[in-house]
């Protein structure tokens, strides 16, 4: 207990909903004040405790979507429809409400504005989350290293963050976002597929840029994108991985 | 003071399961893995422990296999607060292994195929408490649980069994391994949640 009370930063605080908005249809990003934030890096997670009245309590971690912004936090949570804690998160917690939150934690899945090296985000549903705190962290910063997103989706609605991301891939100097459909793509689009050796080789950096990977979604996605950037030729070491269940 | 959310109850187990504090039960078995996933063929796999002098202990796949194994049915404790409950395997006791070795070590940086290490103490993996997993379930451990084999030390946050262990340093002094340098406890027990540094 002594190292987190020197550090600061690991000790549990309490945090008030500043904003509960939808994403998607079945997704919402719930903006939280935490005084005392510390700040965070782009891809770090916050452990939520919820406690009931009779004194039981629950945690969930969730990956932190904003760039650090004063003591401002924004989580995109995904409702689970048998969660035990989503379906509160999402539908129950309005403005003012105040949950316990501690981070920041996580020092393998971050990005560093002082590497230099390309960035190449890999995203599958709600792993967008840590990799748009990267996006947003990167504008933030007024980063020149280049970013190059590929994200996978079922249908157009659920894209997180949509009118962002469109308004990004115009404006920010640097980052390009190519979405992927696997169940239903809006008119005009290639026909639905899932992420192959294509799509990472044509959208991807080359493995000779040394780009920095990070690739963020359910296991079966993570396991089949990191394998195929293996393959074509990208060292593991620069792959890295946050799986969701 | 804990904060009450107004209208949580959340969703209580039945009393008979004991579950380490902010733990939740699980029937999946997820996978969390820092990068992607080593494919070992039993054939170029080797485990060697190393002792703080310097001498070297190597174990093939047949010469693993060839070892007295166990079974243990065990439930494991993940850091990112999921729990599993009677998990099975198959594998060599750490006490088999260390048998022969001799060292006057208190630490071990244990090492995977791929880069990933952890660190315990070495009693840790004595006294019927560790062992080298090389079945779940009565099968092979599948690449992405680890196989074709890992570290099974269930009393600590699951962190601690290294999937694709490769190797064993005994060392004189503790040296935090990967997730331990990324901010996560040195130990890491479950029942104290020890999840990250200072707790």
């Amino acid at each position: 207990m002594a190292r987190a009370a020197v550090s600061g930063r690991l000790t549990w605080r309490v945090a008030s909903v500043a904003e509960n908005r939808a994403i998607t249809a079945s997704a919402r990003s719930l903006v939280f004040d935490v005084p005392g934030w510390p700040g965070h890096l782009p891809g770090q997670h916050v452990d939520v405790r919820l406690t009931a009245e009779d004194g039981y309590s629950v945690q969930r971690s969730y990956s932190i979507a904003s760039a650090a912004n004063g003591d401002r936090v924004e989580l995109a949570v995904q409702r689970v429809a048998d969660g035990e804690v989503s379906p509160y998160l999402c539908d129950v917690l309005n403005a003012g409400d105040q949950v316990e939150l501690r981070g920041p934690v996580g020092g393998w899945f971050v990005w560093r504005a002082t590497d230099p090296a390309p960035v190449l985000l890999v995203a599958g549903g709600s792993g967008i989350a840590p990799l748009m705190a990267m996006i947003r962290s990167r504008a933030e910063q007024g980063s020149r290293v280049p970013f190059r997103l590929v994200y996978s989706v079922r249908t157009p609605q659920d894209v997180y963050f949509a009118d962002e991301l469109r308004q990004r891939a115009r404006e920010d100097a640097g980052l390009d976002v190519h979405l992927v459909y696997t169940r239903e793509a809006p008119e005009g689009a290639p026909a639905p597929k899932r992420i192959g050796v294509a799509t990472l080789n044509t959208h991807g950096w080359p493995p000779d840029f040394t780009p920095n990977c990070f690739v963020c979604g359910p296991t079966g996605f993570v396991e089949a994108v990191a394998d195929i950037l293996v393959a074509l030729g990208h060292d593991p070491r620069r792959v890295r991985t946050e799986r969701f269940g | 003071m804990a904060i009450v959310s107004p209208g949580f109850s959340g969703r209580r187990r039945s009393s008979d399961v004991q579950l380490p504090p902010g733990q939740y039960l699980t029937e999946d078995f997820p996978v969390l893995t820092a990068g992607p996933t080593p494919r070992v063929p039993t054939d170029r796999w080797e485990l060697t422990i190393s002792t703080e002098a310097g001498r070297k202990h190597v174990w093939s796949w047949q010469d693993l296999t060839g070892l007295p194994a166990e079974k243990i049915t065990t439930d494991i404790h993940c850091v990112t607060k999921w729990s599993k409950l009677g998990t099975r395997w198959k594998g060599v006791s750490l006490d088999v292994l260390l048998e022969e070795v001799e060292t006057a070590a208190d630490f071990a940086l244990v090492q995977s195929y791929g880069g990933y290490t952890t660190n315990l103490p070495l009693e840790d993996l004595l006294d019927g408490q560790a062992w080298i997993a090389y079945r779940y379930d009565d099968d092979d451990i599948t690449p992405e649980h680890g196989g074709p084999a890992r570290l099974l030390v269930p009393h600590l946050y699951f962190w601690k069994s290294a999937k694709w262990v490769r190797g064993i340093q005994l060392l004189l002094e503790d040296e935090p391994g990967f997730w331990e340098t990324a901010g996560y406890h040195d130990y890491g027990d479950p029942w104290r949640e020890q999840r990250y540094q200072g707790d």
